[in-house]
This record gives structure tokens, C-alpha cells and sequence, in this order.
């Protein structure tokens, strides 16, 4: 009875010190996250509910969200973020997914290969911006030139609202390909030998056993990849500001660019911090549908 | 027949993947009278510096450099002292609202700085810190991504190790620097090329946070430049500039390729 008493009591002032201990240890970070993480995110949410200049603050209630989500604008720029994830997740992961099939085998030449594939990763989006900027230039750009070898002019891709959402979209793909396939090789690395020997040996065909083996066992990684890439349709604006500011007639524009107009060239502090409560609450959605459901089904 | 076909078609997308880098270079070397000129765009026949040299005269690159380097290292040094205190609470401690907080730091992996432009900006101006090199790095001194990753590393060493250190007479922090330190080195290492070039990529946030030629980096300072010579005559100049950003982080890349390729790949393992 007295030494459980004491051992308890021993405890007690053991995990008493350790507690201290271990909130010590995660104050720095703490900090920086409350006040650059967890501040910001109640700050925004409390002034989507709050119009007027900064000084004389009025309560309005949902009064801004109402106007946020009756704007056109809004609507398109949303529609806009759907449009570029459905151009861009679908394909380059397909890509990704066949490069790491085809390049995980040890060929001449393989890493060069996938050295190309891979470089525009580490190519920051301003600088690819830049860069394709000049590609999509009418007349003398890269394309207009390679399209006038075969006598075709090309129309001013950026300038034009049929063809500039399909320029960023070829862009990104470029871009975010390389990324992926690593995920996939890294996947492709981890994935059982004998079941492929047995195949083989039961004579499956190539596209029968990626059809039946790998593309199932590599379903993980796209979940993974997926959300990845959802995510980053969401976050990567750069090249809006140097390519077409959302233009023509809001047709690229993207809904993290959109805050970034609202807030720092209309000055329409309401509307940014509602639209910054919209951002938050997507991207909160995807994470928790991923854990919540998908990480369940799949992962481990 | 099946693998020549495939690739075939993989060899051609590698090539079609390196055209926008190499014409890029080439352009940076060509006069604008060849830039404009029906030439053969791939081709340079009068290679000339002279982009270079007027790109760097034209805007205050080595400032850009500088800052680029002070806020990316800022970042990284400020990140790993926090990540490694928070990793190791969560990897070997056990305490009260261990869970909860787990999540609030998972709640950064969600919503990252780069999404929060807009209050961020409010506070930095509430600090009184618009426009300096510190705003552009306050946000990022924490992050959960390098606490998680590490937390990992951490967990796999030994306890008998730690608790060895501790019988030796070490304190916390020397057993935190003798023991776990020097076996999570891959982890550091992967986690330091993410952050730097994140960081290094980074251009929504300095833009907005900084006014001045003092305090831009890299991709502010290369935005803006290229905006004030958008015109075709002088393209090689502004692909002399762009070259100028992405050399260092391209050749880093080539170098340590191996590193970087298998840094990603880690930094996905969530």
C-alpha cells in the first residue's frame, strides 16, 4: 500500500516535470505557429464577418459571404480551379505513372531521362512563368515559330479565353510530371518480387500484369500523389502574376490569386478574408476526406 | 516490339521536356536581331555575352542574391533548432494534451503560410515589419512537415541508447546532440534541399511583404524586371535574368541529383 502510494506519487512528480519538459521543447515552434498559423486563420474568419476600413470595424454578418458567393467572378474563378485540377491532376499522373513504369527499369540512359523529366521541379513557377511566357509569345515565340514550319500562325495563346486555361494547364503538367514520377518509382521500389516472377511464370502479359499487379499495388502512392496535386492547384499562383493576372476577363484566374487582388489591389479587406475562409476550408476538406476516408481504405 | 514502341515514345517526350531549358539557354545568348529574326530558334549563330551583362547591369542582381541567401539560410537554421526540439517531444516524450497538440501542428501541413497571405500581411504591418528580410521568414520557422519527418528519424533510434547517455552522465540536449542528431543525418539533409528550395521558389509571399530593392529576393526582383522588358527585342536580356535565378539551383540539382531525387521521395513519406 505505501510503496504504490509512493511509486504513484513518484510518478505524478515525474510526468509533472516531463509535461513541463516536453511544452518547453515545442514552445518555439509554438510560437511561430499560433502567431503565423492559428492567429491568422480565427483572424480571417473573424473579419469575414466584420466590413468597413480597419479602424471602424462593424459587425455584418454572413452579409459578405452572400455577396462573395452571388459574385460572378467568384463563380468563374472557382469554376477556374476546377477546371485547371481536372486538366492537370488526371494527366500528369497518368504520365508520371507510365514515365516511372518504363524508366524504373535499368536501361542506357534511363537517368538522363528521367533527369529530364524531373529538372522542372526544381525550377521556381516565376522563372517557368518567364519561360513559357516566351514559348506562348505570338510570332516569335517558340511555338509560333515551330508552328510556322508547317505554315500555321497559331493564335495568341494567352490572349485568347479559349486557349489560355489549356496553355497553363500544358505548363503545369510540364512542370509537376517529374515530381510525381519520383513518388511513383519510389512506390514501384517498394512493390513485392515474387508476385511479378509468379506472373511470369504463369505467362501474363506485360500490359496484363500493370494491369492486374502494379496498377493496383501503386494505388497508395496516387491517393497520395492526388492530393498532392490537388493541393498545389490550389496553392500555385505564381505564374498568374507574370503570365496573364488572371486574364483575359478572369478566364486563368485562380482563387488564391483572386485573394491576393482582392487584398492587396482593390483593398477589399471583407471579401479577401472570406475568400481566405473559403481557401481554408477546401483545402481542411481534402486533407480530412484523405484521412478520414481514403488513408483508412488503403494506407498500411 | 512492345518496349521499342514505348520507348520511342518516352525518348521524345525527354526531348520535348528539355526544349523549353535548352532554348531558354540558347536565347540568352542570342542577339535580339536573331530572337526576332525568322532564324531556327534552337540555333545560335553569333553567341554574344551581352545579355549578361546588360541583365546584370539593369537590375540590382547581386542584392536579389544576397537576400535570397539570407532568407533562405535564416529559414533553414531557425527550422531545424525548432523542428528538433519538437521532434523529439513527440518521438520520445510522453505528456498531457500530446494528442491534441499533434493535431494543431498537422493543422499546418493543411493550411501553410502561403495560403494566409492576406492576414499574414496584416500582422507583419501590425509588427511594424512590412518590408523587411524577417517577415519574409517568420512564418516558415516553424513547420510541422520537418517536425513530423524528423519525429519519424527519431523514433528508430534505440532507447537503450538514450537511456546509455543518460547513465553516462548527459544531460537532454547532449544526448539530443550526441545520439539522435548524428543518426538522423539523412533526414536533415533531405529536409534542408526541400526547405531551401522551397524557400529559394518562393514568390507570392516576399512579393507582397517586401517594397524594396533591399529586401527582394531572387524571384521578386526577376518578376519585376521581366515585366519592365517584356517587349520581344529584349528577350535575351530577360532570359539572361531568368538563367541568372535558376542556374545556382540548377546546378545544385545536378551535382547532388542522387540527394535531391531521394529528398523529394522522402519529404513524400509523410
Amino acid at each position: 500500500m505505501d510503496n504504490t502510494q509512493k511509486a504513484s506519487k513518484r510518478k505524478l512528480s515525474f510526468s509533472l516535470k516531463q509535461n513541463i519538459f516536453a511544452y518547453l521543447l515545442l514552445l518555439p515552434s509554438f510560437i511561430f505557429l499560433s502567431l503565423f498559423t492559428f492567429y491568422p486563420t480565427l483572424k480571417s474568419i473573424y473579419l469575414s464577418f466584420y466590413s468597413g476600413p480597419m479602424t471602424r470595424l462593424r459587425f455584418s454578418g454572413v452579409d459578405q459571404y452572400k455577396e462573395v458567393f452571388t459574385d460572378e467572378i467568384f463563380r468563374k474563378v472557382m469554376m477556374n480551379n476546377i477546371i485547371f485540377i481536372i486538366g492537370t491532376v488526371p494527366t500528369s499522373l497518368f504520365l508520371a505513372m507510365y514515365l516511372a513504369v518504363w524508366l524504373n527499369k535499368k536501361m542506357r540512359g534511363s537517368a538522363l531521362l528521367r533527369t529530364s523529366f524531373f529538372y522542372p521541379t526544381v525550377i521556381p513557377l516565376i522563372a517557368v512563368a518567364n519561360i513559357w511566357l516566351f514559348i506562348y509569345t505570338p510570332q516569335y515565340g517558340l511555338l509560333a515559330k515551330f508552328l510556322q514550319t508547317f505554315g500555321e500562325n497559331g493564335p495568341n495563346w494567352l490572349g485568347n479565353q479559349s486557349t489560355v486555361m489549356i496553355a497553363m494547364i500544358i505548363m503545369i503538367i510540364w512542370k509537376d510530371t517529374g515530381f510525381f514520377m519520383i513518388f511513383y518509382l519510389a512506390g514501384l521500389q517498394n512493390l513485392p518480387k515474387d508476385v511479378y516472377e509468379a506472373a511470369i511464370m504463369e505467362g501474363a502479359k506485360p500490359f496484363q500484369i500493370f494491369r492486374h499487379i502494379t496498377f493496383p499495388l501503386l494505388m497508395p502512392t496516387t491517393l497520395f500523389v492526388m492530393i498532392v496535386a490537388i493541393t498545389n492547384a490550389f496553392k500555385n499562383v505564381d505564374h498568374l502574376y507574370i503570365m496573364t493576372k488572371g486574364g483575359p476577363d478572369n478566364t486563368s484566374n485562380l482563387l488564391l490569386y483572386h485573394i491576393y487582388e482582392a487584398a492587396f489591389t482593390n483593398w477589399d479587406l471583407g471579401k479577401a478574408a472570406v475568400l481566405t475562409v473559403v481557401l481554408i476550408v477546401v483545402l481542411l476538406s481534402i486533407t480530412a476526406f484523405n484521412y478520414l476516408f481514403l488513408d483508412k481504405k488503403i494506407h498500411y | 516490339m512492345y518496349k521499342k514502341i514505348n520507348f520511342t515514345i518516352i525518348i521524345f517526350l525527354g526531348i520535348v521536356f528539355f526544349i523549353p531549358l535548352l532554348w531558354v539557354f540558347i536565347t540568352s545568348f542570342s542577339t535580339s536581331k536573331e530572337v526576332i529574326g525568322g532564324s531556327f530558334p534552337l540555333w545560335v549563330s553569333n553567341p554574344t555575352f551581352q545579355n549578361y551583362i546588360d541583365a546584370w547591369n539593369a537590375a540590382p542582381f547581386l542584392t536579389y542574391y544576397f537576400n535570397t541567401f539570407v532568407i533562405v539560410f535564416g529559414i533553414l537554421i531557425v527550422q531545424l533548432f525548432t523542428i528538433t526540439l519538437g521532434a523529439y517531444a513527440f518521438a520520445r516524450l510522453n505528456f498531457k494534451g500530446k494528442n491534441v497538440l499533434f493535431i494543431l501542428f498537422l493543422l499546418q501541413l493543411m493550411i501553410q503560410p502561403e495560403i494566409l497571405l492576406f492576414p499574414n500581411y496584416q500582422i507583419m504591418s501590425q509588427l511594424g515589419l512590412v518590408d523587411t528580410k524577417l517577415a519574409v521568414m517568420l512564418p516558415y520557422w516553424a513547420s510541422a512537415f520537418g517536425v513530423f519527418l524528423l519525429r519519424q528519424t527519431f523514433k528508430q533510434v534505440p532507447f537503450d541508447l538514450d537511456q546509455a547517455s543518460r547513465i553516462d552522465g548527459c544531460k537532454w540536449w547532449q544526448t539530443l546532440w550526441h545520439v539522435y542528431v548524428p543518426s538522423a543525418k539523412p533526414t536533415y539533409i533531405a529536409f534542408a534541399l526541400v526547405s531551401v528550395s522551397h524557400h529559394w521558389s518562393n514568390f507570392m509571399w516576399p512579393l507582397i511583404i517586401t517594397n524594396s530593392d533591399e529586401n527582394r529576393p531572387l524571384t521578386v526582383g526577376l518578376a519585376l524586371f521581366a515585366q519592365s522588358y517584356e517587349t520581344g527585342a529584349q528577350w535575351g536580356m530577360v532570359t539572361a535574368g531568368t538563367i541568372l535565378v535558376i542556374f545556382p539551383l540548377l546546378l545544385a540539382f545536378f551535382i547532388f541529383q542522387k540527394q535531391f531525387v531521394s529528398s523529394f521521395m522522402h519529404s513524400g513519406i509523410k
